[in-house]
């Protein structure tokens, strides 16, 4: 990119996925570190994004989309700033995990995977998060609530942004 | 390598360390059916109708990747095999579109034959299914992903032989699909139309476009011959109904090229019965093409030639032949430039 | 010297144990001590009751500690040496508060073997592991005993995988030993995704170093000097601590090049999981490492022989490889002689569900399923009546009350229609539907299915809907004979484990609970009252006031009437949540 100045411009996004690039060139097994630090580093994953790693790892393009649509921790769209997980493992299932879901799905009238318009939040279910002593859990961020009950929910949203 | 005895349906059959049992069963006699193994390509034991039951194995064994053992005892037919391959096939017929009467795979469907053997009339199953559009926005292959069982055959080979990667599987369990990055279609994808994934696709997923609805397999005959485009030489057959050429297929016996070809050779068939193509030479007269007999067009190009060599001598005259020409053609041609217009100026191009 | 241990594992940190570590540091320092130790610890394995707190050498075990709790145990216990009550465990059996944690009957009957630095040590400091006799078993085994004196002594010790199919782990040892290869790996299996198994991952967080060990020990038994632990995207604490594991234990020499002067060289990597369930399958697993989905390879060949990128590769369970410092340090006869005949050693469970106590409970194989439940677990929560016990996850299968005395091990476990599975138990009590149960893995597995296989692909998705079916009321008597076929096709001919284990639950309670998916047919009835097609919720008009507390928690405004007026649920509008009746003091809402 240049602007007007006629300097060029560093994008500091794709300045992270050249170091990231290079740090795994060459590399056996480097696809999925690859994109989970691509992720990192955009939030998800945009499309000129995986071509970069398709050319500079000399990966199909096709190999790149397949790996990154069979694991659910990769995402093609943008991401809500607030990431909710609401556990409806066995655990959390047993002790009403899937009322606090629901709750979650009407207050932000949104659906298991979606993001509400406005980007504030991401909903989505996860089987287990490995706090099931805690039941039923949900996670947003990288904040774990337990013990909950469905009328609490409103009070955990408010908290984010 | 050591050679290894077994039981097959309790017949003994001896074959080399490392064969599967599919192979030393078809050594045996017995037909073992597959749908996503293919000897030339990499095995991924997934379709699981190639099952088969081994003494003392906790569960069905696939037979197209599970290697012989000593002493083993396989039944290739037996009451829960059967059952097994029945039931793969009501589900995979659950998830597919009851089309085979104007399906262009019938006759030689793997599914609707295996269907057919193991009398599964309709898969059973009410539930959902995939409904994906069928997608023929390019001149070559039609894709109706809603009949792909996901043997995984047209990755295989487009990965292993092709080299071009176009395709892989997307997505995960029941929504899993093949498709080119972005799931994009062929056409918008890096693909060569080269047809291999068609030639290896096991059902009306893949089908050749310009013949659809065009002939049924059994209706017409096959005439192997060598492709006129290029210098590889390839091998197939036509397909021929009413003595006109509707088609090529691959052929396996085929020396250079196996089943494979390229798109020319694959799809580019048409010119023989087009309309636009010459049969008759042409002269033009008053700045006009005119068509003339073959005895009038020959006196003429030998007088020009004569003349041009007379007047500025035999370099000036060049030669082009062409790789659409036999072996014999082109021998014929060099040996008319250099011994009757005497010049080395000849040449052709590689390929088309 | 007195030493605070404060719990940081996942459950205690999101209980809020950091505030409680910070406030201790804070209180401790306003008021000049210097005397006592406060660290963190890993997991108790005690989740529930967290934050924990656990003051030595006293042994006292405070739980669900909070900040303002704080200044009264420094006040009240530290310095006058008094037990501070209300922040002491009550023991619901005997209606009691316990003081120490060897009297608290959750600990009491448990023999922590495997778990035994877990909440005791700091995981970040690889002293407290030595000092504990941490990397004892790794210079015994590098500077006094042969590759396969090793592999002998893990063969002899009964050790079996705890990953799920327990395989005999010293044959697996040998297999790979035996395989011809320049080089060799040894894989480390903490994918752990059964939901409702976090066992690998206290041991992980509570305790890094005996897994890095294990694997040490492995290597050397079987020619390898490459290691990767393959742990799930979900878990970034387990990661972090070992990151750090790895790196002390580099630092000392204990992982890198020569170690222990013996010329035995091994380092370990760390691979993050993306966040599919059958990576923990093991040939998935490595294909994931790889770089590639996640999809499972036909075995043979096993991994043993041809693994990670083709070579050699022994894979083991995170579990597993903890319990090998132990075998060695202490003797494989010394391990062998606990368990029962087929199953040696002890065995960790996740206790969860319906039961008093719920958490981590590492046991001897052999005890029974009774012993779990009712000692260590305290009986079913809110003395409501046992129903089943679910165990192995989704590959696993429900229990009933017949088979509480049953000695939990692995063969028992198989001959029962169950599996040890990485170990979650999941207790279930007269409110539990047990189709909802089995539709409830069903939909795990279905979801989880890598697609390879047709079987499994279109199988599990098929029972699924036939479940749905049935727990929505439009079951067919044919359905279950249907399900039973099919389930047995699909165990019968899927490529991996994943579907050929997928169909255990609804089997188990088919075969323990027929009954209850007949009502569902037949009589359009859900016993338990979960299923929600079939039930109606009725607000009885003798019995309600009037208060509207029902309809103010009603999502969806099913519930109208007037004040001090007997209210009414409109059963169009009802989407069957179940607030209302929770909400309602007057037991006025019924469902049914
Ligand atoms: C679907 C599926 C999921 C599995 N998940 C795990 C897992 O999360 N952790 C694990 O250790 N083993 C898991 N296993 C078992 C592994 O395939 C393998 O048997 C195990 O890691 C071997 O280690 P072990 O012998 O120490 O048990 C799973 C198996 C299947 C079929
Ligand atoms: S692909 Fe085969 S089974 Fe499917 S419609 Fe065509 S002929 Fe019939
Ligand atoms: S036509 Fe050839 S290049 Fe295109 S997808 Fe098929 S095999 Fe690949
Ligand atoms: S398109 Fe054909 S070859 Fe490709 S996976 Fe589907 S059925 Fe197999
Ligand atoms: S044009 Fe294509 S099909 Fe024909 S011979 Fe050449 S490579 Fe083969
Ligand atoms: S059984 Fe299921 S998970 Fe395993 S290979 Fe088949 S489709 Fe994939
Ligand atoms: S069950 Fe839920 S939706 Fe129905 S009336 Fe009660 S609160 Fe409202
Ligand atoms: S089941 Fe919800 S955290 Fe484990
Ligand atoms: S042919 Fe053997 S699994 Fe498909
Ligand atoms: S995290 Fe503290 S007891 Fe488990």
């Amino acid at each position: 990119m240049v602007c007007a100045c006629g300097k060029e411009v560093v994008d500091p996004k794709k300045e992270k996925l050249k170091e990231l690039l290079l740090q795994y060139q060459g590399q056996k097994g480097a696809l999925i570190p690859v994109l989970q630090g691509a992720q990192e580093i955009y939030g998800y994953l945009p499309k000129e994004v995986m071509e970069e790693i398709s050319r500079t790892l000399k990966i199909p393009f096709s190999k790149v989309y397949g790996v990154a649509t069979f694991y659910a921790q990769f995402h093609l769209k943008p991401r809500g700033r607030n990431v909710i997980r609401a556990c409806l493992g066995t655990a959390c299932h047993v002790r009403g995990g899937a009322k606090v879901f629901e709750t979650l799905k009407n207050e932000l009238g949104i659906g298991d995977g979606e993001t509400t318009p406005d980007l504030r939040f991401t909903l989505e279910s996860v089987a287990c998060i490995g706090a099931c002593g805690l039941a039923p859990v949900i996670m947003v961020n990288d904040d774990t609530y337990g013990r909950l009950t469905p009328d609490k929910v409103k009070e955990i949203l408010a908290k984010y942004e | 390598m050591a050679d290894v005895t077994l039981k097959i349906n309790g017949i003994e059959v001896t074959v080399p360390e490392g064969t599967t049992i599919l192979e030393a069963a078809e050594k045996a006699g017995f037909k073992i059916p597959t749908l996503c193994h293919d000897p030339e390509l990499s095995k991924p034991g997934a379709c699981r109708i190639c099952v088969v039951e081994v003494k003392g194995a906790r569960n069905l064994a696939a037979s197209c990747v599970t290697p012989v053992a000593p002493g083993m005892e396989v039944l290739t037919h037996s009451e829960p095999v059967i059952n097994a391959r029945r039931e793969i096939l009501d589900l995979l017929l659950s998830n597919h579109p009851e089309d085979c009467l104007t399906c262009d795979k019938m006759g030689e469907c793997a599914l609707a034959d295996y269907a057919y053997e193991y009398g599964v009339r309709r898969g059973s199953y009410q539930g959902d299914k995939n409904v994906y559009p069928i997608e023929d926005n390019n001149p070559f292959i039609v894709r109706d992903m809603n009949k792909c069982i996901l043997c995984g055959k047209c990755v295989r080979v487009c990965d292993e032989i092709v080299g071009y990667s176009v395709i892989d599987f997307i997505n995960r369990g029941f929504k899993t699909k093949v498709a080119p990055a972005y799931d994009v279609t062929l056409a918008e994808s890096n693909c060569v139309f080269c047809g291999s994934c068609v030639t290896v696709c096991p059902t009306g997923a893949l089908t050749v476009k310009d013949t659809r609805g065009k002939f049924r397999p059994w209706e017409v005959k096959r005439v192997k011959t060598t492709c006129p485009y290029c210098g590889v030489g390839c091998n197939f057959d036509l397909l021929v109904k009413d003595d006109k050429v509707v088609g090529v297929a691959p052929n396996p016996t085929s020396e250079v090229n196996g089943r494979f070809m390229c798109v020319k050779g694959r799809f580019g068939y048409k010119f023989i019965h087009s309309g636009d193509r010459l049969t008759k030479p042409l002269i033009k007269k008053n700045g006009e093409l005119t068509e003339a007999s073959w005895d009038e067009a020959l006196t003429l190009v030998a007088e020009k030639l004569g003349e041009i060599k007379a007047k500025y001598g035999s370099d000036s005259i060049g030669v082009l032949a062409s790789a659409k020409c036999t072996n014999e053609d082109n021998y014929l041609l060099s040996k008319f430039a250099r011994a009757v217009l005497g010049t080395n100026n000849i040449d052709h191009c590689a390929r088309l | 010297m007195r030493k605070v241990l404060i719990c940081a594992g996942t459950g205690c940190i999101s209980s809020g144990s950091p505030k409680v570590t910070e406030k201790f540091q804070e209180e401790l320092s306003k008021r000049g001590i210097t005397d006592i130790e406060v660290y963190n610890t890993g997991c108790h394995g005690f989740c529930e009751q967290g934050p924990i707190v656990i003051i030595e050498p006293d042994k006292t075990f405070y739980c669900r500690v909070e900040v303002d709790d704080v200044p009264e145990i420094i006040e009240k216990h530290l310095l006058g040496g008094q037990i501070v009550e209300k922040v002491l465990f009550h023991e619901p059996q005997v209606d009691k508060k316990v003081e120490k944690y060897t009297d608290i009957s959750f600990y009491a009957k448990q023999q922590r073997l495997v778990l035994h630095n877990c909440g005791h040590i700091n995981p970040e400091r690889i002293e407290d592991y030595v000092a504990n006799g941490g990397y004892e078993a790794l210079r015994k085994v590098l500077t006094s005993m042969s590759p396969q004196e090793v592999v002998d002594e893990i063969k002899k010790s009964g050790l079996r995988g705890r990953g799920g199919g327990g395989f005999p782990t010293g044959l697996k040892w040998q297999f790979t030993k035996d395989a011809k290869g320049d080089k060799k790996y040894v894989v480390c299996n903490a994918d752990e995704g059964d939901p409702g198994a976090f066992m690998d991952r206290s041991v992980l967080e509570g305790d890094p170093h005996a897994v890095l060990e294990g694997m040490a020990i492995c290597g050397y038994a079987v020619g390898a000097d490459e290691g990767y632990i393959y742990v799930r995207a979900e878990y970034p604490l387990a990661i972090r601590r070992l990151q750090i594991a790895i790196k002390q234990a580099e630092e000392k020499g204990y992982l890198g090049e020569n170690i222990f002067g013996s010329g035995f060289n091994f380092r370990i990597k760390i691979k993050a999981g993306a966040g599919a369930f059958v990576c923990g399958e093991e040939t998935a697993l490595l294909t994931s490492i790889e770089g590639n989905r996640g999809m499972p390879r036909p075995r043979p060949p096993f991994p043993a022989v041809k693994g990670l990128w083709g070579k050699p590769t022994n894979i083991n369970n995170v579990e597993t490889f903890a319990n090998v410092p132990l075998i060695i340090k202490n003797g494989a006869d010394w391990y062998a002689s606990m368990g029962t005949e087929g199953s040696k050693g002890t065995k960790i469970f996740a206790l969860t569900g319906k039961v008093n106590n719920t958490g981590l409970v590492e046991v001897p194989m052999g005890i029974t399923m009774r012993q779990i439940i009712f000692d260590i677990g305290g009986g079913i929560k809110g003395g409501k009546k046992f129903k089943a016990v679910q165990i192995g996850g989704p590959s696993g299968g429900c229990l009933p009350e017949e088979l509480l005395d049953l000695p939990v091990d692995y063969d028992s476990l198989i001959k029962a229609g169950a599996m040890m599975g990485s170990g979650g138990l999941v207790v279930m009590d007269e409110t539990t539907c047990m189709v909802d149960v089995a539709k409830f893995f069903l939909n795990f597995t279905q979801k989880e299915s890598c697609g390879k296989c047709v079987p499994c692909r279109e199988g599990t998705k098929r029972m699924l809907e036939i479940l749905e079916k049935i727990t929505e009321g439009k079951g067919e008597p044919e359905d279950l004979e249907i399900l039973e076929k099919l389930a047995y096709n699909i165990k019968n001919s899927s490529l991996c484990g994943l579907g050929q284990t997928a169909p255990n639950p609804v089997l188990s309670t088919l075969r323990y609970f027929r009954h209850e998916y007949e009502s569902h047919i037949y009589d359009k009835k859900c016993p338990a009252g979960v299923c929600s097609a079939l039930l109606e919720y009725k607000i009885l008009e003798d019995k309600c006031v009037g208060c509207g507390a029902c309809a103010r928690v009603c999502p969806v405004g099913a519930i109208s009437g007037e004040r001090k007026q007997p209210h009414k649920i409109d059963p169009e509008k009802c989407i069957k949540c179940g607030s209302c009746m929770e909400k309602c003091k007057f037991g006025a809402i019924v469902k049914g």
